[in-house]
């Protein structure tokens, strides 16, 4: 018996989806020509980023001279062709955007800082590296002292080098880091006394707060450097670095004690009267079971301040203090390499390395970002 | 059950630390005090606010009001506050601008401006402020051609630069025609009337004539006009949901209003375009190549700030927002406007306001390249002449602060204005 009727016995293979829909050319369409609007914005994005990297490129390496010896190294008449960055000028000026005026003989002793800081510095920023506490007390407590004689020099047989000799990054990363350790401390007791039940000590801690915050840090920076010497004793003569570290430590010390008492807040009151009841008393309490817990919450915001830190130490070239944009700053004013492509070459240089700094440190508060956030189940 | 000793007490407790407080915040003050007298004696200096009368004698290169170097050095405090209110507020308004668009454009569904718009928010907020302002002005604006070679900014130019693209495609096979086209249009559209140089930007100056205050009175009529249509379309659509378009109307009113009243007396304002005669410009007014500098520098630098603030209070409404809105039959442009954009100012609003703070006080760092701000002119040049140094600075800080605290609490109040109304 022949039937007509036919049953499929297997299911038949899924098809493709339309090839509109998956793969480059839908991606192409839906992410960049999906309408006429989407087509118009892709064309003018790229032409923007052509626009943009194209002469980038071609500045900092096609066209950039990379060895001379003088300004006419880098001068279109010697070079017969267009000229880009030219590089031996950053070359001519490297010891001097590092390291200032440091005695050529002893800037050893800044590179020594610099390994001593790095060796110190990444095992504490790896998660999974062992010796936390000890690594953090060395890092915070014992390298700063350390530094500060390596540098500073008059012991132990090294020649003394006075901080008006100090320029370029070292004086940049010097200040951003002291205004690291000087801050958070600050920060952690001003967070601790505006949350405090003392209405004087709370209050105080408000003004002072608000105050810091509320003033520009230029102002800041005039204040430590012009008005503060008058309230000192006539006997202490302050070192003019001393003076602009105050005026940050201060400055950040207040930015930095909101961003804990974000971390303060964020604390459930159990914790506090679980403390309580264990018998721990205000600063056992603190120590042992709130600061730990808030501080890690605020680690980000941290991060981020630290990098505001960075990025605002330039502004310690208008009190005289040459750090790395104030080097570069003296440095166009050098007769010898006076190019009309030396400016943009120096900004180029600066700008890389000031980017690349403050790019990894926020990448890095993003990651811990990223990981603390996985940690926590609420 | 044993008595407690004093000193465990928590009144006691308090009331102790609290004096140990005020007792070293007043022993810190007169310490202080008593240091400024021996030190202020030791150099000479008077304590007092007399030298506010003394003539200033140094000129100031951008001065919103009448100023001469005979004027007092009060008169500069009040030169360099309103300069920084100047760039402050322009730059405020052009930073809203670029952020809102930068931020929308990282929400963008088109992948190639949305990481453009990433890019740019990367790099600028990875530079120091101060360095970008050093560079627009060293190595923008300073490196800018000398006047006779300026550069016009305009649509003559970007015609030319167009006539010039396609004459390079000819070699492609594109019709000559076309370039032909662009500089025509370049030719009948004349010379543009700004230019940039190295002595700054040159625009056409606007001259008031007689009778210009009735176009003023005009375009002030036309806001109030506006507030009163706001107010009554939003009555009307209350109660009878009609809507009305109160964006055209308003931007008719605001245009229309001062151009009518001015045919009407007689175009008592004109424009006089700069022009160039041998060396340098004759007409026209010229920005200082200090507050160009500076007003870029802020402007792109605050946007990348802002373009984040915006991000993150769109992603802030819920997509339910926008989904039931469009189940409502709502359309796109309406979802925005009347579901996701105020619910998204709400969480905008209180940061926002932070970043115009935020420029308002960096724009202090106008010092560094010589505008003449509040800092440099008061804080900086009249420092260095009369050494008051406690006074001045005093002066300085106060103002910032009170812009500060006069910003943070209007900021309080708008906050308390749109809260959410939630159930009771």
């Amino acid at each position: 018996m022949t039937s007509a009727t036919f049953v499929r016995q297997q299911l038949i293979a899924p098809s493709n989806p339309p090839a509109s829909s998956v793969g480059t050319p839908a991606w192409l369409r839906q992410k960049l020509f999906g309408s006429a609007l989407n087509a118009a914005a892709t064309v003018i994005s790229a032409l923007i980023l052509a626009a943009l990297i194209w002469p980038t490129v071609r500045f900092m390496f096609i066209d950039a001279v990379w060895d001379g010896s003088s300004r006419v190294d880098c001068l279109e008449e010697t070079v017969k062709r267009p000229v880009g960055a030219c590089w031996p000028f950053i070359a001519a000026k490297f010891a001097q955007f590092m390291y200032g005026f440091y005695p050529a003989d002893q800037v050893w002793r800044v590179n020594l800082t610099y390994v001593v800081g790095l060796v110190l510095l990444v095992p504490l920023l790896i998660p999974r590296a062992p010796w936390k506490t000890l690594n953090a007390v060395l890092f915070f407590g014992v390298f700063p002292v350390a530094a500060f004689y390596l540098l500073v020099g008059g012991r132990f047989g090294l020649p003394h080098v006075e901080t008006r000799q100090w320029g370029g990054l070292l004086v940049t990363l010097v200040i951003t880091f002291a205004g690291i350790i000087g801050s958070v401390p600050l920060g952690i007791l001003l967070a601790l006394g505006r949350r405090s039940s003392l209405p004087l000590l709370r209050w105080f801690c408000v003004v002072f707060i608000e105050f810091w915050r509320g003033v520009p840090l230029i102002t800041v920076l005039f204040f430590a450097t012009y008005m503060l010497p008058f309230f000192l004793p006539e006997s202490w003569k302050l070192d003019p670095l001393a003076r602009v570290l105050i005026g940050v430590i201060l400055f950040a010390g207040a930015y930095m004690s909101e961003v804990i008492r974000g971390g303060l807040q964020a604390i459930p009151r159990g914790q506090f009267e679980a403390a309580r009841a264990l018998g721990l008393g205000y600063w056992k309490m603190m120590a042992f079971v709130v600061l730990p817990q808030a501080l890690k919450i605020v680690i980000p915001g941290m991060v981020n301040s630290f990098i505001a830190l960075f990025k605002d130490t330039t502004l310690v070239l208008i009190v005289a203090i040459f750090d790395l944009l104030g080097q570069l700053r003296a440095a166009f004013a050098d007769p010898n390499w006076a190019t009309p492509v030396t400016v943009l070459t120096g900004f180029a240089f600066a700008g890389v390395i000031y980017f690349i700094i403050s790019f990894v440190i926020s990448r890095y508060a993003l990651y811990v970002e990223r990981r603390l956030s996985t940690g926590v189940a609420h | 059950m044993t008595k407690t000793a004093f000193y465990n007490n928590p009144r006691f407790r308090s009331a102790f630390y609290q004096l140990l407080v005020l007792a070293a915040v007043i022993w810190f003050g007169i310490e202080f005090a008593i240091n400024a007298r021996a030190n202020l004696e030791a150099q000479n200096v008077r304590f007092g606010f007399r030298f506010l009368n003394d003539p200033a004698s140094f000129g100031i290169s951008q001065t919103l009001i009448s100023y001469s170097e005979q004027d007092t050095y009060t008169r500069v405090f009040l030169v360099g506050l309103l300069n920084t209110l100047l760039v402050s507020v322009i730059g405020i308004i052009f930073a809203t601008i670029l952020g809102f668009f930068i931020g929308l454009a990282r929400l963008s569904p088109n992948w190639l401006l949305a990481r453009l718009a990433g890019g740019y928010v990367e790099l600028i907020r990875n530079l120091p402020l101060l360095f970008q302002i050093l560079f627009w002005y060293v190595a923008v604006l300073l490196a800018m051609p000398s006047p006779r070679q300026s550069l016009g900014v305009g649509l003559q130019p970007l015609f030319l630069a167009a006539a010039d693209g396609f004459a390079y495609l000819q070699y492609f096979g594109m019709p000559e025609s076309i370039a032909q086209w662009w500089r025509g249009l370049a030719e009948w559209i004349g010379p543009p009337a700004v230019y940039i140089n190295n002595r700054g930007l040159i625009m056409p100056r606007a001259i008031f004539g007689e009778g210009s205050g009735i176009v003023v009175a005009a375009f002030a009529l036309a806001i109030f006009a506006i507030i009163g249509l706001r107010s009554w379309a939003r009555r009307r659509q209350d109660a009878t949901g009609k809507l009305f378009p109160v964006l055209w109307t308003s931007l008719v009113l605001l245009i229309g209003l001062p151009v009518l009243a001015a045919l009407a007396v007689g175009a008592p304002v004109s424009f006089e375009a700069p022009e160039l005669r041998g060396f340098n410009f004759v007409g026209g007014t010229r920005v200082i190549p200090e507050f160009t500098a500076l007003l870029v520098a802020l402007t792109t630098y605050t946007a990348a700030f802002i373009a984040e603030v915006v991000r993150a209070g769109v992603l802030a409404v819920p997509k339910g927002q926008t989904e039931a809105a469009m189940a409502l039959g709502l359309r796109r442009n309406t979802t925005l406007r009347l579901v996701v954009i105020p619910q998204a100012m709400r969480v905008i609003i209180p940061p926002l306001t932070n970043q115009y703070l935020n420029l308002t006080k960096n724009s202090t760092l106008a010092v560094a390249i010589g505008y003449p701000d509040l800092v440099a002119v008061f804080a900086g040049t009249t420092l260095n002449q009369t050494h008051q140094a406690i006074e001045i600075i005093a002066i300085t800080m106060a103002v910032y602060l009170a812009i500060s605290l006069i910003t943070s609490m209007a900021m309080n109040l708008y906050n308390a204005r749109i809260r959410l109304s939630e159930r009771v």
